[in-house]
């Protein structure tokens, strides 16, 4: 009898469903996988080497950069482990801003999430639904730091600026006018604050709608339950984090058991799967933006009723103001000294974690008291994810993959850094 | 430090003895040294013993400590070299690989450290170990304690060199393929070697030595803080608060022998 060799076969780098530059090298029996082993590091960027060579507040751009889908998360969990060494706590209002663009950031990834997942599956719809409210995320985020992603916001000591009076509004155009153009500007009349509301208002609605066009749907089901299925203990033993423990039934939630900024002091549900699934990742995720527009809702009341400082005025390791600045021998030296040598921050070593969209992200960061990070390294949630796919892909179908490596939410930007 | 860490603490020192140092910081979560002699028989204790019952690896990396705690601006002759001394030692990012510093002869220069979580107990610990001979450095693996550390102890291993004895599948993991040398460690230069490009004429994907030039603007210093000498001003704080309670309880004697 003649004798039946497995198939090799790569999946990537450059493939629509590999959300970004995975190379999966598939043993396959026919079409069933055998064995996943993937390539990764075709984003390898040495973000943590490239931070030892600068002062601290300079790689911070480099974090949105590492997760670009949840790029404020990044930046919160660097930021925090330099407050810790520092033993500085930034005011309450930066700690509620920071909450309150967590869960924006938490929202628009899982947005995205759905939409990518959704067209890898075959539903193009939720795709062009999704990115109509991202574009308002976006523009959240514009009005706040001036960029519409890479943000650079967080900063140690607070945030780098108060939420805005306006918000940026759409100009007539060939194609924007009249009535349309009216629509598009009815919730930027007022300040940033008003916007955000009037989105997290009206986006439990939204996200119906996504779910009526997933969440009994048939195709959708058939493709989603059942599949990549991760015991809880076999979660745990892998080192997962984030949704994918939460979607096999283990209540675990950093922002509930070791909370950090404003999180104890607002209401919100963990949801939990039951089966540890994709479809349960994905129903874990669905709940989870509706919990994050509940958040958000409660911190946009606390920062309407409590305006404040959301800076230190530590000037040590804050800049001090143009202002201060132009006018004060002291603040000028300030100045002077952090923009070209920044600051030194005390001998030691911290690990600060946040539950970032994706799951945990730590931050683990060695100090010798100079100016500059003696080590950094970042625990990326979807590296430890990525790991397990052998486990989870092998006996599947190679269709089924897709699915898998989907609800893991992999970015490539941190699991390679 | 709160009553769980305290607990923890005592725990680990009636368990493990001598075998290991446990230190305390301020903030954040204990660091508990051991050797390599012993890393696999804490670890695994760690893992299964109901006091610490750590369950999950969240994180492992290296550490190269080559050059720790020195400063650019240090020097013996400030005079004769003024400024310059500041952007043209051979600092982190500042040579490129002919001109890389003479590794010292460290006794610990490569460490790895790891991150545990307990879900049960909702506690964190920091676990180090140095790896003893410089030049090879070999740890044992983790893998058939954590199956989580796989991946990290391949990525210490690509960026740092750090052996682990009894991995399963010591590759490298986030270099290129064919990649020289351990990048990560402090006498790897930040530029790299070499560097890729697409040959319109060859028609391929060509190697060639690094043309750019190594820089980095900012000086790397170190600046002593008054406000963060925490030992003395701890020190401070404790005689200031011995010395409260020993004239609180003079003054009772007091009141009592006037009563």
């Amino acid at each position: 009898m003649a004798e039946i060799r497995n198939y090799t076969m790569n999946f990537g780098p450059q493939h629509p469903a590999a959300h970004g530059v995975l190379r999966l090298v598939l043993e396959m029996d026919g079409e069933t996988v055998v064995r996943a082993d993937p390539h990764i590091g075709l984003l390898h960027r040495a973000t943590e080497k490239l931070a030892e060579s600068k002062p601290y507040n300079q790689s911070i751009g480099y974090l949105d950069r590492m997760d670009y889908m949840s790029m404020m998360c990044n930046e919160h969990a660097y930021v925090r482990a330099i407050e810790d060494l520092l033993g500085i706590e930034p005011p309450p209002r930066a700690q509620w801003i920071r909450t309150l663009f967590d869960e924006i950031t938490r929202f628009s990834n899982h947005l995205l999430w759905t939409a990518a997942c959704g067209l890898d599956l075959g539903a193009m719809t939720v795709f062009l639904y999704a990115f109509r409210e991202r574009e308002m995320i976006m523009d959240m985020y514009e009005a706040v730091s001036g960029a519409r992603m890479h943000a650079g916001y967080y900063r140690p000591g607070g945030v780098y600026r108060d939420l805005p009076d306006t918000v940026p509004k759409y100009t007539e155009t060939r194609w924007t006018k009249g009535k349309d153009l009216k629509r598009r500007n009815e919730w930027r009349e007022g300040t940033l604050l008003d916007f955000i509301e009037a989105f997290a208002r009206d986006v439990p609605e939204r996200i119906d709608e996504y779910e009526t066009l997933l969440t009994d749907n048939r195709i959708w089901k058939q493709r989603t339950v059942g599949i990549g299925v991760v015991p809880p203990e076999k979660a745990i033993q892998m080192g997962f984090s984030g949704v994918m423990l939460r979607g096999s039934g283990i209540e675990w939630d950093l922002r509930k058991k070791q909370p950090y900024a404003m999180y104890d002091q607002v209401d919100f549900d963990i949801p939990v799967g039951v089966g540890g699934d994709c479809y349960d990742r994905y129903l874990v995720r669905i709940e989870e933006m509706r919990q994050s527009a509940r958040i958000i809702l409660q911190c946009v009341d606390w920062l309407r009723a409590n305006p404040g400082h959301v800076m230190l005025k530590n000037f040590k390791v804050i800049p001090p103001t143009r202002e201060e600045m132009k006018d004060d021998m002291e603040a000028l030296i300030h100045h002077f000294k952090l923009f070209t040598e920044g600051y030194c921050v005390p001998a030691g070593e911290t690990y600060a974690a946040v539950e970032a969209p994706k799951g945990e992200l730590g931050c683990y960061l060695v100090s010798d008291g100079a100016n500059k990070p003696f080590r950094v390294h970042f625990r990326a949630p979807g590296f430890a994810h990525l790991s397990g796919i052998n486990d989870m892909a092998s006996g599947h179908m190679l269709a089924d993959t897709v699915a898998i490596i989907s609800t893991l939410d992999l970015v490539f930007g941190e699991v390679d850094r | 430090m709160n009553e769980r860490t305290k607990r923890l603490v005592e725990a680990l020192q009636d368990r493990f003895g001598d075998r290991v140092s446990v230190t305390a910081t301020p903030v954040g979560m204990l660091t508990v040294e051991t050797t390599v002699a012993a890393w696999l028989e804490v670890c695994r204790a760690l893992r299964d013993e109901e006091s610490f019952a750590f369950d999950q690896l969240t994180d492992l990396c290296g550490v190269d400590y080559l050059g720790y705690g020195q400063s650019e601006w240090e020097t013996t002759d400030a005079t004769d070299t003024g400024f310059g001394r500041g952007v043209e030692a051979l600092g982190p990012g500042r040579f490129d690989w002919a001109s890389r510093p003479e590794a010292a002869d460290l006794q610990q220069r490569f460490g790895v450290v790891v991150h545990l979580l307990s879900f049960r107990h909702n506690q964190r610990l920091r676990l180090r170990c140095f790896a003893p001979d410089e030049g090879m450095p070999i740890v044992p693996s983790l893998v058939e304690i954590w199956g989580s550390a796989n991946w990290y102890e391949r990525e210490a291993f690509d960026l740092f060199g750090i052996i682990f004895e009894g991995h399963p599948d010591l590759r490298r993991i986030l270099t290129d393929y064919g990649f020289t040398g351990h990048p990560f460690r402090k006498d790897f230069p930040l530029i790299g070697n070499v560097a890729v490009r697409y040959d319109t004429e060859k028609k391929r994907v060509v190697y060639e030595p690094v043309e750019i030039e190594p820089r980095v603007g900012v000086p790397r210093g170190i600046r002593e803080d008054s406000r963060y000498r925490t030992d003395e001003l701890d020190r401070a704080a404790d005689s200031r608060a011995e010395r409260l309670a020993a004239e609180a309880q003079s003054a009772a004697r007091q009141e009592e022998n006037d009563g």
